[in-house]
Parts: C-alpha cells; sequence; structure tokens
C-alpha cells in the first residue's frame, strides 16, 4: 500500500533546497505514488534540485518579504491540502516548520505529530516514530484522523538520495489574506557570522559545556576545534548563558550532529543534548563528575578536569 | 498592560520519565513543578509589566487532579492570579486539544501579551503556542530572544537558523520565548507566603467551553501502537585523569586517523 500523495513543506538553504528538505522528499518517495512540495517563497528556483529528487510539482507562493511565514503559509496550504487531498504533509523540524504545521494544524482542525525520526505505513495508515526519554525508547504512533497526517521529522533522520527525475513543475499558489492574525513584520535580518566547518556536517565536533566554568574558556574548544579542523558546538547551558551564540547549539532544540567524532568537554549530558549528538560514531567525553550521564554514551571516557586535560591535548596535538 | 504566561506543569525532570504500560502516557503520579523552560515566560512577564508602570501578570495552566504546586511557585515570583482547568476527561489530550483549552482560559483575561516557552521540557512538543495563537485568531512571534514593549507595540529577537530576526508586531499577540531569554528570579520567602493567598480559579471541562470531542485520547486522533526500547550505544572505556588522560584521546584520534 502507498499514500497517494505526499506534500512536502520545503524550505531553502543559500540557492538551493535544505538537506532536511531533501531528506523528506527522498523518505516521501518510499510511501507515496506522488510527492509533491510546497514553497512559502520563490519556488521556481528549487524546482531542478526538487525535482531531481522525486518531487512532481513544486507550489509556490512567490516572496513572502516581510510577513511571518507561519501564519500566512498555513492559510495557503489549508487551501491546497483542500483542494488536493493529500493523505501527509511532512514538515522539518525548524522553526517555520513548526510554526506552519501548529497553524495548519488549527486550520484543518488535525493532529500533528513532532520530532519524529522514522516513519513507514502500516496498511495504508502512516505510522511515525518519535524516541523519547533522551533516546532510550521510541514510541511509534499511528494518524487515526482520517485527515491528512500532519507529521514534523528531525534533520538526518533519513538520507537524502537523487532520484534521477527531471525539474519539477512549478505551480503559483494565493496566499489568503489572515487579517490581523498576520500583523508580525520583519523589520531586519541578521545573520551570525560563520567560519570554519559548519556545525551540521563537520566531520569532527568539539563541543564545549557549563563545566567551562567561564565563557572565556571556550577559546579552548574553538583551539581544539582549530587543531583538528573540527566545527566547535555548545551544550544549551552555555547557550542560554550567553556565552556562545544559538547556531552553536547541539541538542534537542539545536543542531543534530553525527559527525565521525564528537569531542565533550565539560558537558555532563543533559537528555537534552544527548539527543542532538547520540548518533554520532564515536564519542569522547571529559568530565570531572564521574557519575555525569555523557559516560554512558562515550567510547572514550575521561575523567578528569577540563582545564588540565585540554590544555594538554591542545599542547600535544600542536607539537605533532 | 495585562500579560497572561502559558505554565506548564511537569514531572520532576531529574526523577527518571516513565510511561504508563497501559496507556503509554507519561506517568505524572508525582508531584508535579514548573517547567523550567515557563520560569523564564514568567520573569518576562514581570519585567515588561514593570517597565510598562504596572499592570496584571496571570497564568493559564492545565494539569491533572487539581495540581498548584508549580502555579505557586511561579506566583511566589510574583505572578498576581492564575486560572488551572483540570479534569479527568483531559487526560491523553494532544497539542491542539491542549491549545483550544489553554486558549478558552487566556480569553477570560482579555491581556494585551500572551508569553509562552517555545517548547515544555517534558513533551517538547513546541507547537502549542503557535496552536493557541491560531485557536485565537491572534498575531505570533515565535522563538523570541529578546523582548521590548513601547506604545502597544512589542519588538521581538526572533531567532532564526541562520542568526536572528528583528521582529515587530501590535498588541495584542502571542510570543513564545527561548530558555535565556531572562534570568528567572527565585521565589523570595516573602513571595512563597504570599502566593498562598493569591487566587487560582479552577475550571473543569465544561466550564472552558471546549467539546469533548476534541480532548482526552480519542480527541487526539492518533494512537501508540507501540514503544520499542532503542538500541543502546555499548558502553566505552572510562578512565581516570592522572596527567596522561589527553594521550589516550591522541592515541584514539590517531587510530581513527583524524590526525
Amino acid at each position: 500500500m502507498a499514500l497517494g500523495t505526499i506534500l512536502i513543506f520545503a524550505e531553502a538553504e543559500g540557492d538551493g533546497p535544505s538537506t532536511l528538505t531533501l531528506e523528506l522528499v527522498t523518505k516521501a518517495r518510499s510511501l507515496a505514488d506522488t510527492v509533491d512540495a510546497f514553497v512559502a517563497g520563490d519556488g521556481a528556483s528549487l524546482a531542478d534540485a526538487l525535482g531531481a529528487h522525486g518531487v512532481s510539482t513544486v507550489y509556490s507562493t512567490g516572496a513572502l518579504d516581510d510577513r511571518l511565514v507561519g501564519v500566512h503559509a498555513a492559510a495557503a496550504l489549508e487551501a491546497l491540502v483542500t483542494a488536493n487531498g493529500p493523505g501527509a504533509v511532512f514538515f522539518g523540524q525548524t522553526p517555520n516548520g513548526r510554526d506552519t504545521a501548529a497553524r495548519l494544524s488549527v486550520r484543518l482542525d488535525q493532529p500533528v505529530v513532532t520530532n519524529n525520526v522514522g516513519a513507514e505505513l502500516e496498511g495504508d495508515t502512516l505510522v511515525v516514530e518519535e524516541p523519547v526519554f533522551g533516546g532510550t525508547k521510541n514510541v511509534f504512533t499511528a494518524f487515526r484522523s482520517g485527515g491528512p497526517a500532519l507529521a514534523l521529522f528531525r534533520p538526518k533522520s533519513f538520507e537524502a538520495e537523487p532520484s534521477g527525475g527531471g525539474p519539477a513543475a512549478v505551480q503559483a499558489v494565493d496566499v489568503p489574506d489572515v487579517g490581523r492574525a498576520g500583523a508580525a513584520r520583519v523589520t531586519g535580518r541578521f545573520e551570525e557570522e560563520r567560519s570554519g566547518p559548519q556545525l551540521g556536517e563537520a566531520g569532527v565536533v568539539v563541543s564545549g559545556g557549563r563545566g567551562l566554568g567561564q565563557p572565556e574558556a571556550y577559546e579552548m574548544v574553538e583551539e581544539l576545534a582549530d587543531l583538528l579542523g573540527a566545527a566547535s558546538g555548545a551544550s544549551r547551558a552555555i547557550v542560554d548563558a550567553g556565552w556562545v551564540p544559538y547556531a552553536k547549539q547541539v541538542g534537542q532544540t539545536g543542531k543534530v550532529v553525527k559527525p565521525d567524532i564528537y569531542i565533550a568537554c565539560g558537558i555532563s549530558g543533559a537528555t537534552q543534548h544527548l539527543v542532538g549528538m547520540k548518533g554520532s560514531k564515536t564519542i569522547v567525553a571529559i568530565n570531572k563528575d564521574s557519575e555525569a550521564p555523557i559516560f554512558g554514551v562515550a567510547d572514550l571516557g575521561i575523567v578528569g578536569d577540563v582545564h588540565k586535560v585540554m590544555p594538554a591535548l591542545i599542547e600535544a596535538l600542536k607539537a605533532r | 498592560m495585562k500579560v497572561v504566561v502559558c505554565v506548564k506543569q511537569i514531572p520532576d525532570p531529574a526523577l527518571p520519565g516513565e510511561l504508563d504500560p497501559a496507556t503509554n502516557l507519561l506517568k505524572r503520579d508525582d508531584k508535579l513543578i514548573l517547567d523550567e523552560s515557563d520560569s523564564y515566560g514568567v520573569e518576562m512577564a514581570l519585567q515588561l509589566v514593570e517597565a510598562a508602570g504596572g499592570g496584571q501578570v496571570s497564568l493559564v495552566s492545565m494539569a491533572p487532579r487539581n495540581e498548584t504546586s508549580g502555579l505557586r511557585t511561579a506566583l511566589a515570583m510574583g505572578a498576581d492570579d492564575a486560572i488551572l482547568v483540570s479534569d479527568d476527561a483531559l487526560a491523553g489530550t494532544d497539542a491542539l486539544g491542549t491549545a483550544k483549552i489553554l486558549a478558552s482560559a487566556i480569553g477570560r483575561y482579555e491581556p494585551d501579551l500572551v508569553l509562552a516557552g517555545v517548547e515544555s521540557s517534558d513533551g517538547y512538543t513546541g507547537t502549542v503556542p503557535e496552536m493557541i495563537a491560531g485557536v485565537l485568531d491572534m498575531p505570533s512571534i515565535t522563538f523570541a530572544k529578546q523582548i521590548e514593549v513601547a506604545d502597544g507595540v512589542v519588538k521581538v529577537q526572533r531567532q532564526t537558523e541562520a542568526g536572528y530576526d528583528d521582529v515587530e508586531c501590535a498588541l495584542p499577540a502571542l510570543v513564545s520565548v527561548t530558555a535565556g531569554v531572562v534570568e528567572p528570579r527565585y521565589p523570595s520567602f516573602k513571595g512563597i507566603m504570599a502566593a498562598k493567598k493569591k487566587p487560582v480559579e479552577e475550571l473543569d471541562l465544561a466550564a472552558t467551553g471546549v467539546d469533548a470531542g476534541a480532548v482526552g485520547g480519542a480527541g487526539a486522533r492518533q494512537e501508540t501502537v507501540r514503544v520499542t526500547d532503542a538500541e543502546e550505544r555499548q558502553a566505552g572505556e572510562i578512565i581516570e585523569d592522572e596527567g596522561d588522560g589527553h594521550e589516550r584521546i591522541v592515541e584514539l584520534l590517531t587510530q581513527l586517523k583524524v590526525i
């Protein structure tokens, strides 16, 4: 059995579709006869790459300019879903994905299931898989509403693979007036400076946490990352404390990383963090508390003071 | 200025979570506490009302067994009053049903601003605030890392994948706040004593006017078909640093051909 159509809430990253979008498209191919995409923005610029991954039609709202995505995208999606009746709408677990799914849920009066890492069909019912309790258990949920299944997926849940398809057809869709609900306006956009390997793609990631003691100590994390050609990351605790920008956050609310090697420095390993890095091939942890949960997932754990182990490690690497 | 803060009362995150084998719902038998994620919204509301020269900070919460422990913590921080919705029929309610219940409670206050945490620390669904805005047909700004209110307009720095956007909106509006937007205060002894006398209005499902078919396990229209144990990572090698811990890391990095 297969669902007739799955509609993907597609998002752009740079000039093309985001990796997460292509992951969802690839998965949807195995579940549905037809995969379409909806773009809150310029869909035409994504049509080639989406088509190459198996998307038939890209529905495009055109530029939303200073309007927020969620409330407007949901209004346009409601009309599209009502007209086309897809079996499911897939969203990435991103700020705009969450906003749009939430608003669409209210408009269609359909449930949303979030935080998924898997999807399969049981008969013609969609069943999604969500890790709970820091990834120690997986909950499988079947949609029983009879309407389109609205599901959000975490990054890196699936592999993105081209299907060899040609460019997708592009069809413009209207954005209905949402009245005062659409009153918020974007007045400025700011990008954090990025340098070095990107957290989501790096083969090696070095992350720091509260155990560093003070913001200045994060420089050790960056120095170690530089020496290893790694990306630098952080636990939520030190992002919340304002030591490093949110873009560096690894975890449930931050980035999901699956590097070959993950080095956790002064990170205790709260569930929130483990969810974002447990998929790493090899995990090294340095922490002074031998009871810290991070040692439960570490391949190599050093029970010790980061202020001693890290400088020694940095010196040893420099000496090579 | 009238601000309503959505507050979730959750099992103590320090204790291991457990699913009820009969229902596959999170066990919430023990005392519930204020979700830390919501303490930021409470603090933000207190600061905004103070900056506005006065007003009211009210709380809304949905919890089993008329649980008020978490609400009392937020009242002790300085919130003025609260509405608690509690009803056996609400067990198993999903995010959309929860949003309908909370929206009904919020509507009673006719607030200028509604604040909520981006996501709870137990279920972390992360959709309830935006759903509430949808039910109330209200404008919203999610993922706020900084908030100001002046002349009836809320100005927010909204976290994005790449950095942040400046977003503004005329009130009334809903804003969801990230952890770290402000440093929550600890309740003072005086605050704790005062909180005991602050009004908490308790509503059952019927009083909210929300259709009984929209809540509870049946209203969620989704079924947990099974729960499995995740594959555990093999336990690794844990060593005490005797001044040579870094050497073991170098060895491993060499072995893995990183250096």
